[in-house]
């Protein structure tokens, strides 16, 4: 039989439900890092709002713009997966992937010079395990197919405003 | 140093504007791990000597947050809040959600000592080693969304500015105080998120009294490492695996309490404990999940349970309310307790106290106790400042609470809890109150009342509690048996949610030490000397009391009088609490602890647990 051909993924999320359990952040920096490490992690729960907490993490934009930014050559498309790699090495943490990033997703590492990006984890990611697991299903494993990946790539503060329509209505605006 | 811990707690001085960090040796942690027991240790060593004089609304108390070494391991991280309590005069370790307790040990504290009094409102605001006293004019009179709202805000800007290469920064983990807190109300809590609360113990009114409105922390390095990461993450996921299998739990947290503990088990407030019984369908789990909850598993770091709803009542009278689940407690006793019998009213009633900064369970039982003065003519509505709190009548009582809070009126009677308040109004009335009063030592009972005997506390549970009313800490024998105090002051300690430990092999938890500490602890060592060491330290401090109240075992090592009243309905209907059954396990309670007759710790107690320094100070009251 023939071996299936392998495709580039994504993970697709439903926001509205995370729980906020943060499960994501402690399995991400446990595989990243060996340690539990909220801010190290390549997946950040933010709560602006009590009650609108949501995964922030990249969306692999179609045209890249953090790849395009870089005047290092410090992140670069990963054939198979489709994710972002950092050569740690290389970035001076500069910061222009942040500012190209339409939803401002990379940030620092904690105590390290260089950027943290979500890197699928070689397309087995340990977020979307821990998060099926615990049946909130937020995160799920695509195969990577339309063109829209970009649309999701939004600010936090874009985010808790989309949320807030959608969970608290008009209300919302009170806690903005 | 030992493993799984930061190593160093904040100190902070109010009145001196002194930041210190102050270290704790290995041989205290090893003896008294964290969070409560830490708590008792701490203030038995600052303050012993002389605990009677010290007023817990006063800057010679101290202000407690503690972690544990567990915090942020075990699943369902908390955070230990602690000092001399308002309500009890003892020592409570009353434990709040949230990511504080996270973002504490990843700053590189395990906890923070606050001593003295601001002059103004302050709050404290910690990133990492940066710690600072901010002004805090602008939030002091906020209540809850308000106060979360400004300080997040704040904090991401001011991250912002002072590390603008950093991307976007998350908020701040933030504990704080409402208007109840900042007019030091015996019910006021300390408060995480909107509707998370340390409320046990009052410790909401000592940070008002220190004028502390907040602290703010943002911690941005790694746990504390643990001795063994992969053990540890092994049994993180025994921890998980075994609430995965519990669906229901999950999926309706203690909401489903507010119909059962009444239905099921005759065990709920019910119009101040009149009854224990009800079979309202109208308050059943699944009204609140078809109607008011918009999101159905929501948690704390790490927890697998979800035991938390957001609620939001968007049609009628209430409409706009917003508030948690409400779980079982605030349910019971923001609605059964109360007459309110619809997840609507419980949840605006709920919304409100959290708005606040007040206890849902405090201030439902002194709520529930002025309704019945109300029913029984004692209190009139000229007392009440013209408010008729009928049972059901959720908008007299939300009116009620708003006077406590800002202790206007009946209000400023009422905020100092029931068994204060029923003190004040009995000399007021010339009459015995005291017998409509819910409570043990100063703490209002939690929603689990002992009369039928279908639910889990005993005869003594609230009678021999070295926390009084609390029901996450209840007396039980034998003292070494599974519902023993001593095991609820390990996850106190640890600090984590013994929410996730229900079905959870006791073992596992001291493996999960293990792991992360690297100490061997067995569960006999704990119960045998290190918890019992804990147990007559709060004890001490509870019995020497002071300076406003002190407690005499003969006369308040006891129920409340209503739970002798017979069941008035329901299945359980004529069962009561038996007294000679509670005078002979108070007598086996006391000799398992090593008290004398009177509920006194003995010398020889102590000195075994080399408490030399307690048995000297007990001395004075000891008869």
């Amino acid at each position: 039989m023939a071996k299936k051909k392998e495709e580039p993924i994504w993970i697709a999320r439903e926001l509205s439900k995370c729980s906020a359990c943060r499960k994501c952040e402690i399995a991400c920096s446990l595989a990243h890092e060996k340690c539990i490490w909220p801010e190290a992690s390549r997946i950040r729960v933010f709560m602006l709002v009590p009650g609108l907490e949501f995964p922030h993490f990249c969306a692999q934009c179609e045209d890249y713009p953090c790849v395009e930014a870089c005047s290092f050559k410090a992140l670069s498309i990963d054939k198979k997966t489709g994710a972002v790699l950092v050569k740690n090495k290389k970035c001076t943490a500069c910061g222009k992937c942040i500012t190209a990033c339409p939803g401002r997703i990379p940030h620092m590492h904690p105590t390290e010079n260089y950027v943290v990006i979500c890197d699928l984890c070689k397309g087995d990611p340990q977020c979307v395990k821990v998060c099926q697991e615990g049946k909130w299903n937020v995160l799920t494993k695509v195969p990577r197919r339309g063109s829209s990946f970009k649309l999701y790539a939004r600010t936090p503060e874009e985010l808790t405003r989309d949320l807030a329509a959608k969970l608290y209505g008009e209300q919302g605006e009170e806690y903005l | 140093m030992i493993k799984g811990y930061a190593g160093k707690l904040l100190e902070v001085n109010l009145s001196t504007g002194q930041i210190k960090t102050t270290a704790i040796s290995d041989e205290v942690l090893k003896d008294y791990i964290g969070g409560r027991s830490l708590a008792a240790k701490i203030l038995w060593d600052r303050l012993g000597s002389k605990w009677e004089t010290v007023n817990p609304l006063e800057q010679e108390n101290i202000l407690l947050f503690l972690t544990g070494p567990l915090t942020g391991y075990y699943p369902g991280g908390r955070t230990c809040v602690s000092g001399k309590s308002p309500q009890s005069n003892g020592v409570i370790g009353s434990t709040v959600g949230g990511e504080f307790g996270v973002e504490l040990r990843c700053a590189g504290y395990d906890g923070i000592i606050v001593t003295g009094e601001s002059k103004k409102p302050v709050y404290l605001f910690i990133k990492d080693s940066d710690v600072e006293i901010r002004d805090a004019a602008h939030v002091w009179g906020k209540d809850a969304k308000q106060t979360v709202k400004i300080l997040t805000k704040e904090s991401r800007d001011l991250l912002a500015k002072r590390f603008p290469k950093y991307g976007a920064w998350r908020e701040p983990a933030i504990l704080y105080i409402g208007p109840a807190g900042e007019n030091k109300v015996r019910t006021a809590v300390v408060a995480a998120k909107w509707t998370h609360a340390a409320g046990y113990g009052g410790y909401g009114a000592v940070m008002g009294s220190k004028k502390l409105k907040a602290v703010v922390v943002k911690g941005t390095g790694p746990l504390p490492e643990t001795a063994d990461i992969k053990k540890t993450k092994r049994l993180i996921q025994t921890v998980c695996g075994n609430v995965y299998e519990n669906e229901l739990w999950r999926r309706w947290g203690t909401g489903g309490g507010g119909y059962n503990f009444g239905a099921k088990t005759s065990s709920e407030p019910v119009r101040n404990w009149q009854d224990e019984w009800h079979d309202e369908r109208s308050f059943g789990v699944d009204q609140f999940e078809n109607r008011v909850w918009i999101k159905q598993y929501w948690s704390d770091f790490g927890c697998p349970t979800c035991c938390l709803k957001v609620a939001m009542v968007k049609t009628g009278e209430f409409k706009g309310a917003l508030t948690d689940n409400p779980d079982y407690e605030l349910q019971a006793y923001l609605g059964p307790n109360l007459g309110v019998f619809t997840p609507e009213g419980n949840v605006f009633l709920s919304s409100l106290i959290d708005d606040l900064g007040l206890c849902g369970i405090q201030t439902g039982n002194v709520l529930g106790f002025a309704a019945e003065l109300f029913q029984r003519g004692i209190l009139t509505k000229r007392d009440l400042d013209g408010i008729e709190p009928k049972w059901g009548d959720a908008k007299a009582f939300a009116t009620l609470a708003k006077k406590i809070a800002y202790r206007e009126g009946i209000g400023d009677v009422l905020a100092e809890g029931t068994y204060r308040a029923a003190l004040k109004i009995g000399e007021m009335k010339k009459t015995d109150v005291l017998q409509y009063a819910v409570q043990a030592k100063g703490v209002g009972i939690g929603a689990h009342g002992i009369r039928s005997g279908k639910d889990y506390p005993e005869s003594i549970s609230y009678v021999c509690s070295v926390q009084g009313g609390d029901h996450t800490s209840t007396a039980g024998l034998p003292l070494d048996g599974p519902g023993s105090e001593l095991w609820e002051i390990f996850n106190d300690s640890g600090v984590y949610c013994n929410f996730n430990s229900f079905g959870v092999p006791r073992q596992v938890k001291f493996n999960m030490y293990k792991a992360v500490t690297g100490l061997e602890l067995t569960p006999e060592e704990w119960v045998k000397t290190k918890a019992r060491r804990v147990l007559q330290l709060q004890r001490a401090m509870l019995l020497l009391g002071g300076p406003d109240l002190k407690w005499n075992p003969k006369k308040d090592d006891a129920n409340p009088p209503r739970f002798y009243e017979p069941l008035p309905s329901g299945p359980c209907k004529g069962k009561t609490a038996d007294k000679s059954k509670v005078e002979e396990d108070k007598k086996k309670y006391y000799e398992e602890a090593g008290w004398n007759k009177s509920g006194i710790p003995k010398p020889e107690t102590l000195k075994k647990l080399g408490l030399e320094d307690v048995d000297k100070a007990l001395k004075k009251i000891r008869i």
